[in-house]
């Protein structure tokens, strides 16, 4: 049985991974103690160190120079053509489509989701303990969800059939229910109206979360300040928007932000639902496209140079400010 | 005087008749796949899945699916190869990164401020950036060293563990900061090495950050597709992978991308409905993942 045969390999794997690990703490510091006690103070912290800076300095330090180096690089990324692969890029129209789309998904995705997780968090406030956590719970459960499956359970959704066979797409039969004709949804790029049907997935997938961060925000507004505005006669909605809103500010721009950083890298669900065709290509399936399928190691490192150069500010803001709320409390 | 939050309490049914339809809305297009897995393949041809909702005794429901996408389409191997995959690269960053973090919690160092900097300055970096590199570093060492680590598991399980590295090393150093010093140096002049302090004190100390690492990274290595395609490729394939090609043979039928998708999302549901409470911490911890 071959998958007999993978569980053992597996299992055996695991074991020695896990295993030259533990021994590689244990050897460093048997070294480390080989040495003076004035130079073991010195070099102690290095036997707990050496493994995590080892592989962050050749899997992710000097590869990521690397890459900035082969956006300069021709296809097979030996010869060095200065920053053709850029003018390249930003000259051709197909490329200046996909940042318009994800252009779109950084104007929609993030503040839809956001509007979401508020409402339903506010909405889990006002029905008591236990139906708030079995209705969170439900709307939080895609989170554990990949990309993939997520793609494939959309897809049932908006599967085209050809007319003259029985209708199994939930979308196109409540189309044909309502009188009208079964549509190729994914195919129709007419105001990039496909790549919003691939923005809702995204959306569903992450509306949980925003979810799950906004109700703990809401529930630590004090209730005096709520109190004290009720009694000046504001009226729920105002409440809302002028007491609670602004002090839960800083949370929804940190969910705001990262649903922002998760949408400019998004990828899986792009390649699992149209392959990039019709229109929908963003820059990380783009990446995927020209090294993978293309083979062309210089313009995949361009692309990806600019993804980080559009994503890395966004990151910063976001860990400062993970940084601050730290110190505040 | 009665509070903001009682006198809301009048929206109790308001809410909950919202809230009803919002959690329909995102529940049906699970609920609609679920059940797709369970039917033949005539049926899922023939009508919607909502027809079989409607006329549940009428169905002919079947594992059919489930036995063809295990056996002739290699989910079960698929299965064992993502758990081969997911736990050397779950347990691998937690035990490096607590090491380091360690170290930049109670070693004295010089210039330790300035060095955690960069470990933090490097989560900023979408891990695209490094693939590309890293792959043809892990050819070279096949063509020329006949060192293989890529195709098989060792190239995702390094992969994944450095690319964990920056946000694990981040939670773990926060989380060792409010550890009592005072036990710490207790130890110390007991005479305890700081390699034992680490084994005895600190990492048994650590345990509720470590399982929400845990599980943010098991769920995140699970749901991976770009580097288990990359590192693991075709030898091996894992679910994600695997779900990938069955998608785009969906003309064999939707019962069997269904029962594909049911499978890879199975453990990742468990996991999330008995440890919910450890994954939202993690989550909230990585939300700059």
């Amino acid at each position: 049985m071959g998958a007999f045969g993978d569980i053992g390999y597996g299992l055996f794997a695991i074991a020695i991974g896990i295993a030259v690990s533990l021994a590689v703490y244990k050897g460093l510091d048997l070294l480390v103690n080989l040495f003076s006690e004035k130079l073991q103070k010195k070099i102690r912290a290095l036997g707990f160190l050496l493994p995590a800076a080892l592989l962050l300095v050749v899997i992710l330090l000097i590869p990521l120079v690397q890459t900035f180096y082969l956006s300069f690089t021709n296809k097979s990324g030996k010869e060095f053509i200065g920053i053709q692969n850029y003018v390249d890029l930003f000259s051709s129209p197909e490329f200046l489509g996909i940042l318009l789309n994800n252009f779109l998904w950084i104007a929609f995705v993030p503040a839809i989701t956001v509007a979401i997780g508020l409402l339903v968090a506010t909405l889990g406030n006002n029905v008591g303990p236990r139906r708030e956590k079995i209705f969170k719970s439900l709307i939080f459960m895609p989170m554990s969800i990949s990309f993939v499956s997520a793609a494939t359970i959309w897809s049932f959704i908006y599967v085209f059939v050809p007319p003259g066979r029985p209708e199994i797409g939930l979308l196109n039969s409540i189309v044909v229910a309502l009188g009208g004709e079964p549509q190729p949804w994914l195919i129709i790029d007419t105001a990039r109206f496909n790549s919003f049907l691939l923005m809702i997935i995204i959306i569903w997938l992450q509306a949980g979360f925003a979810m799950v961060l906004l109700s703990a925000a809401i529930k630590a507004v004090p209730e005096e300040t709520i109190e004290a505005a009720r009694i000046d006669g504001a009226n729920t909605v105002q409440v809302f928007f002028q007491v609670i809103v602004p002090q839960i500010r800083a949370t929804i721009m940190s969910v705001f932000i990262t649903v922002l950083i998760l949408v400019m890298k998004i990828f899986d669900i792009v390649l699992a639902m149209t392959g990039g065709q019709f229109n929908t290509s963003v820059l990380g399936f783009e990446f995927y496209k020209q090294f993978f399928l293309n083979f062309n190691t210089g313009a995949a490192s361009a692309i990806v140079t600019i993804l980080t150069i559009l994503v890395a500010p966004l990151m910063w803001i976001q860990i400062r400010s993970a940084r601050k709320q730290e110190a505040l409390r | 005087m009665r509070s903001f939050f009682d006198s809301i309490r009048k929206f109790k049914l308001a809410s909950t008749l919202g809230l009803i339809v919002l959690v329909g809305i995102w529940s049906i297009p699970t609920v609609g796949l679920l059940i797709t897995a369970f039917r033949s393949k005539d049926s899922a041809a023939a009508t919607g899945w909502w027809d079989a909702l409607a006329n549940p005794f009428g169905q002919d429901w079947t594992l059919d699916a489930f036995a063809t996408v295990l056996e002739r389409d290699g989910m079960l191997q698929s299965l064992i190869s993502t758990i081969v995959v997911a736990v050397p690269s779950t347990v691998l960053p937690i035990l490096i990164a607590a090491n380091a973090a360690y170290a930049f919690t109670f070693i004295e160092f010089k210039g330790r401020e300035w060095i955690f900097g960069i470990v933090v300055g490097l989560m900023v970096i979408p891990l695209q950036a490094a693939l590309v590199p890293v792959l043809r570093g892990m050819v070279w060492l096949k063509k020329n060293l006949g060192i293989s680590i890529i195709g098989d598991y060792p190239g995702a399980w390094i992969v994944h563990a450095t690319f964990a590295l920056p946000l694990a090393i981040y939670i773990l150093r926060n989380y060792m900061m409010t550890l009592p010093v005072a036990l710490i140096e207790a130890a110390r002049v007991d005479g305890a090495s700081y390699y034992q302090i680490f084994w005895r004190l600190v990492m048994p100390m650590s345990i509720p950050a470590l399982a929400s690492f845990a599980i943010f990274q098991f769920m995140w290595v699970w749901n991976d597709y770009l580097i288990a395609f990359i590192f693991v490729g075709d030898e091996r394939t894992v679910m994600t992978y695997r779900l990938l090609r069955l998608l785009g043979q969906y003309g064999d039928g939707w019962q069997n991308v269904a029962a594909g998708s049911f499978l890879s999302l199975i453990v990742p549901l468990i996991v999330f409905f008995s440890l919910q409470r450890y994954f939202v911490r993690g989550l909230t911890a990585g939300a700059v993942k």
